[in-house]
């Protein structure tokens, strides 16, 4: 599964976030996107989520392996994205929130077991996502989003709220879980650790050329 | 499903009827209304309506009405808020008038009615001191200058405009600008009033306007409060198109569009007001002066003592529907007992129903307008909100007796009055623009992340909404249920204009019933027209936290 | 509007032979009216009366399986308009109004437009009506009825006054003036918008104008200027000793009757002979209030139901219309502790049985007997009420 980007341009107002870009992720290989805040590092990934908001319009292809996705609605385009905060929907149960984008189908509750056992809270499916510590919901977050099965996985500064301690564990668990179901990874942030971290190529978003 | 389509939907329900409402009236006020025989331009209904004697008292009693009410409540509001933000007095003021805000403004006059008339629970307490054995001839309401019909509209405005600006002050980040002010040397009141007042104003103008726009054309509180002889315009305007003499039809036209240029020149009065004392406040707070704190503290009171006596009201209203034999000037009554409940029980049901069955038809009706529309909204941006509040909120500065005339004629032509659809649409009309005013800022503040974290696990935009969004936003959208319920239970002239003499609302019922009947009956009316939308506050506030007990985030 | 009246007075000429209601048959009348509803117009503003229409929906529901709803009214005219309206918008059926309390000026309106449906004199019960004896049953301020309305209550006025305060009250309305002027703000009178205060000016004009046989006739300009000119100087004097010194004026006939019972004033008008006795027991009037008549005779008339020509459900409202005449309603109106409205029935029509619930009824504190209630003076033409109020309206909103 390879997830490309062709020529991909974000505009707000007729004003160019960026200069084109064109980049090829492949699994095992998280690509890391650094540029300063405004940038349009977080725009990038809507566009290729297809939530870009109101008022921003962009152009260029994406696609997952020879499949264009651009036109697709989000819910169709199996990209799984975990930003700087965890979003757990705070009024379902941890297991529920696990079980938001897994499939109807047999075996459905033991996955969502089994999801639980690998986020280290063994049992606890029945519990308030607010009961729990910053580094379990940011496990249950990345769970959630393995459970549906993405193609391709954006991070959008996901370690940039935890602690030293946690961010350094939770690096491991997100790269970790993402090479063994050999996804595709693009991850933005400005932080130096986090590209390192990723161990992949590191590629600066460069201000538009001026016109 | 054309981008746009629901916020037309929702703009086009509540403008429609204003605009056409409107035309509906202007037209006849230049004597053209065919189905009564106007078949020509004419300026007659003028030359009748300027002919008539005593009219230039009823249109300055609408006019200074209109701005004092406006003008005490939004000033109570600003003095109290200086003198008592951050303390313990501020957070009691804010539990104290969530009563007050799902009581009707019928309810509130009716108690007032009961306190102040001069044999009234003032007057009793007097009594004994003053040696009175029969109540003081003064005319303690009904007073032809309109003071109490000021009073009884500010018992209800200014609870109202106390709650726009708490959400103000969530907005704008009010405690670190007053510990700024305060640590250059302004007493918080000072401070207040120079620094954060400003912003508060900014975003409470258009409730302000409102409160203006509804005091100038308001016609069930000024019957209960208002003089007999030279009542307000928008009471004429009733009268005349309730004449049997259906020639009066054209003038009561030209009365309501007086109305509505009456609306405009106080609205344009307060506008001007505002562009003279923006200056003159910004030199007072660069002019770096520290006094006035006394006094602020002083005029912050007013309020406080407002909202009692709008709760003593509220009280007075309930005593007397189950006081028994209650003569001057006994302070309380001889006995009390459940007679005027079971004696008011059959005239209370049918009413009762209605105003249920209206009220939950018409705030869901608004709910889902309003949840259509702020969806189209989030998902075509900013613009497209402006243009939706813009005319949504059309009836809320238009005077309902200008275009309510225009929206019969138009009913009853198309043999539409008096059916459910009819009562249901017109209480929409005004429904639908607070239900949407209080969802709007809960949706905008809803993290947009959520939604697309949400499709990204693959689910659908209607899924995205019914799973993840409504069962998030359910407290605001319980207290905006509640308030639609509460603005519909306390609709009177709509009802009465849509209704067609067929349906009767509780808040008909007690209007007609106030008009001087037993107090012990009005009290009955005025505490069931309020029960309602209490319960439905109460829901509001109690539900979300049964449901989200075990979630900490939502409870 | 000259358009509009040229237009409804062509619509006037065109309905003038009015419909008329098929009664003969009235066990088919009965039948057809079962599991219909009736909305019945009716002035509320009079707890006791509200009362009797709950009652009487309860046994039309029971007896005739009929829903007789009470559309509550401010004034009468709410529904008089209602009718009007409907009519020149080209409703000629399925109307909002099945059946009136009215009238006076209403009753007058909407004979003259056509309006009404001719039903009374074919109802079964309008045989036991006493039009001989109480000929304003059949004659209504003058007008003839013509079936247009069936009678449902007598009524005339009475003064109401605390004798605790005042022993003697005045027994003319040129007394009324003196007392005014010793007893300053102590005495009210409904707004003459209301009928039971254009009634008050009414009696005063039957006291002072020089020729009464003139308010038999519809009044036209010179002759109102004429015979109004005393009223209007009596009423000039009287004003400034009015509560509120005239400037303000209650409501209605209850909320008068609230200021008289919180002691605000002495002395109030009534057209219900029974008020006194009722009020005090419903504890809205002191024990110590009495009725009584002026010297020289009050003004009485009586109330009808119509049914207009295009409602929804008139052989259902003719159902509801006989009941009110029916032996039981009306001695049940007549009990002073219910209602206390003369009947319109002449007992000796009735079967003995009926004719005791009438003997039967208790009498009530301080009520009238007919002897004490001395002869009636029959209301003038409707026109002069019109115009009185018209004229009343004119002076009181000027100064």
């Amino acid at each position: 599964m390879r997830l490309s980007l062709d020529a991909i341009t974000l505009r707000a107002g007729g004003r160019l976030l960026f200069a084109p870009l064109s980049l090829t992720v492949t699994p095992g290989q998280p690509t890391t996107l650094m540029g300063p805040s405004g940038s349009g590092k977080s725009s990038l990934l809507a566009y290729i989520c297809g939530t870009l908001a109101p008022g921003l319009h962009g152009a260029g292809i994406v696609r997952l392996d020879s499949q264009e996705i651009t036109r697709l609605a989000p819910e169709r385009r199996s990209v799984g994205i975990l930003f700087q905060d965890d979003l757990l929907f705070p009024h379902l149960s941890v297991g529920a929130n696990l079980g938001f984008g897994l499939k109807p189908g047999p075996g459905r509750r033991a996955r969502i077991e089994a999801a639980l056992v690998e986020a280290e809270l063994p049992g606890l499916g029945d519990r308030d996502p607010a009961s729990l510590s910053g580094g379990q919901r940011a496990r249950i977050s990345l769970m959630r989003c393995l459970l549906s099965e993405p193609r391709a996985l954006l991070l959008d500064e996901p370690f940039s709220r935890l602690d030293a301690h946690l961010r350094q564990r939770f690096r491991r668990f997100v790269f970790d879980h993402a090479a063994a179901r050999n996804l595709p990874v693009l991850l933005v942030t400005h932080d130096a650790g986090d590209a390192e971290a990723a161990g992949g190529p590191v590629q600066i978003l460069l201000s538009p050329p001026a016109s | 499903m054309p981008k746009a389509l629901p916020t037309a939907l929702a703009a086009g329900v509540v403008a429609l009827p204003v605009l056409g409402g409107l035309l509906g009236t202007i037209l006849p006020a230049f004597g053209i209304l065919p189905a009564l025989g106007g078949h020509h331009f004419s300026l007659d209904p003028w030359r009748a309506l300027l002919a008539q004697p005593g009219l230039g008292v009823s249109v300055w009693l609408s006019v200074s009405t209109g701005l004092a009410a406006t003008l005490i409540s939004g000033a109570s509001v600003a003095l109290f808020c200086a003198a008592f933000h951050g303390t313990r007095g501020f957070r009691l003021a804010q539990a104290a008038i969530a009563p007050l805000l799902a009581t009707p403004h019928v309810a509130i006059a009716i108690g007032l009615l009961a306190i102040a008339a001069p044999s009234g629970l003032v007057a009793r307490a007097i009594a004994p001191l003053a040696g009175w054995s029969t109540p003081p001839d003064v005319a303690s309401v009904n007073d032809a200058a309109g003071i109490s019909l000021v009073l009884g509209l500010v018992l209800k405005e200014a609870p109202y405009l106390l709650l726009m600006t708490l959400a103000a002050l969530n907005q704008i980040p009010a405690m670190r600008l007053m510990a700024m002010a305060r640590s250059l040397g302004q007493p918080a009141p000072v401070a207040f009033l120079k620094i954060v007042f400003p912003l508060v104003y900014r975003q409470i103008r258009l409730p302000v306007l409102a409160v203006l726009a509804y005091a100038m054309s308001v016609v069930d509180v000024a019957i209960l409060l208002g003089p007999e002889r030279r009542p307000p315009l928008a009471v004429l305007v009733v009268r005349w198109f309730f004449d049997p003499d259906l020639s009066k039809t054209f003038p009561a036209a030209a009365a309501a569009c007086l109305v509505l240029i009456c609306t405009a020149a106080a609205l344009l009065i307060w506008y001007a007001a505002e562009r003279a004392l923006g200056p003159l406040q910004r030199f007072w707070a660069a002019s770096g002066g520290r006094s006035g704190a006394m006094a602020i503290r002083l005029g912050g009171l007013a309020l406080a003592i407002l909202l009692a006596l709008a709760t003593l009201s509220l009280a007075a209203a309930a005593i007397w529907s189950v006081a028994g034999p209650w003569r001057f000037p006994n302070l309380l009554p001889i006995r009390f007992g459940l007679a005027s409940w079971t004696a008011q029980q059959a005239s209370l049901a049918a009413p009762f129903r209605t105003t249920l069955a209206t009220a939950l038809a018409a705030t869901a009706l608004a709910l889902v307008f309003s949840v259509a529309a702020l969806e189209a909204v989030a998902r075509h941006g900013r613009a497209a909100r402006q243009g939706l509040l813009a005319f949504t909120l059309l009836p809320l500065l238009v005077p309902q007796a200008s275009f309510l005339f225009g929206v019969q004629v138009a009913l009853l032509s198309l043999d539409l009055d008096g059916g459910w659809a009819a009562l249901i649409w017109a209480h929409l009309v005004f429904v639908l623009p607070y239900v949407l005013l209080s969802l709007t800022a809960p949706y905008v503040a809803l993290d947009p992340r959520l939604a697309h974290t949400a499709a990204c696990l693959g689910a659908s935009p209607f899924r995205i909404l019914i799973t993840v969004k409504l069962p998030i936003l359910l407290r605001p959208l319980l207290s905006a249920t509640a308030v639609g319920v509460a603005v519909s239970a306390g609709q009177y002239l709509a009802t009465l204009f849509a209704g067609g003499g067929r349906m009767a609302t509780l808040a008909t019922e007690a209007v007609t019933l106030a008009s001087g009947g037993d107090r012990r009956v009005m009290g009955v009316f005025a505490v069931a027209q309020s029960l309602l939308p209490i319960v439905f506050f109460a829901a509001a506030l109690l539900l979300p936290r049964l449901v989200w007990r075990r979630r900490a985030a939502l409870a | 509007m000259n358009v509009s009246r040229r237009h409804l007075g062509l619509l006037a000429t065109a309905l003038a032979s009015p419909a008329r209601a098929d009664a003969s048959d009235w066990p088919a009348v009965e039948a057809r009216a079962r599991g219909q509803s009736v909305a019945f117009n009716a002035w509320a503003g009079d707890e006791k009366t509200n009362a009797f229409i709950t009652w009487a929906a309860e046994r039309v529901r029971a007896s005739y399986d009929v829903e007789l709803r009470h559309v509550r009214l401010r004034d009468t005219s709410e529904a008089v308009t209602r009718v009007v309206a409907e009519r020149s918008a080209g409703r000629d059926t399925n109307g909002a109004v099945d059946l009136i309390w009215l009238n006076g000026p209403n009753f007058l309106a909407l004979k003259q437009q056509g309006f009404l449906l001719r039903f009374a004199d074919t109802l079964p019960n309008f045989a036991l009506v006493d039009t001989a004896g109480k000929p304003a049953t059949v004659t209504d301020f003058t007008i003839p009825v013509d079936g247009l309305a069936a009678p449902w209550r007598m009524a005339q006025i009475v003064f109401i006054h605390d004798s605790a305060r005042v022993p003697l009250p005045p027994r003319s309305m040129k007394a009324m003036l003196d007392f005014a002027a010793t007893h300053r703000g102590r005495l009210a009178h409904p707004t003459a918008r209301n009928f039971l205060g254009a009634t008050f000016l009414k009696q005063a004009l039957y006291e002072l104008t020089p020729d009464r046989s003139v308010l038999r006739s519809p009044a036209d300009d010179s002759a109102f200027v004429t015979a109004t000119a005393p009223l209007w100087t009596w009423y000039d004097a009287l004003r400034p000793h009015l509560w509120r010194q005239g400037t303000q004026f209650p409501e209605g006939g209850p909320a008068t009757r609230n200021l008289l019972n919180d002691g605000e004033i002495d002395l109030m008008i009534s057209f219900n002979p029974s008020e006194a006795a009722l009020a005090i027991t419903s504890g809205l009037l002191p024990p110590t209030v009495r009725s009584y008549v002026l010297d020289g005779g009050t003004i009485g008339n009586a109330s009808f139901v119509a049914i207009p020509g295009n409602a929804a459900q008139p052989g259902a409202a003719c159902v509801v219309a006989n009941f009110l005449l029916s032996p039981e309603a009306q001695a049940r109106a007549q009990n002073p502790a219910i209602l206390g409205a003369t009947t319109v029935l002449d007992l000796q029509k009735l079967t003995v049985a009926d004719r005791r619930r009438f003997e039967d009824l208790p009498r009530g504190p301080g009520m009238l007997t007919n002897a004490e209630l001395g002869h009636t003076l029959a209301e003038p033409h409707p026109s002069w009420m019109t115009r009185i109020v018209a004229e009343w309206d004119r002076r009181t909103s000027a100064a």
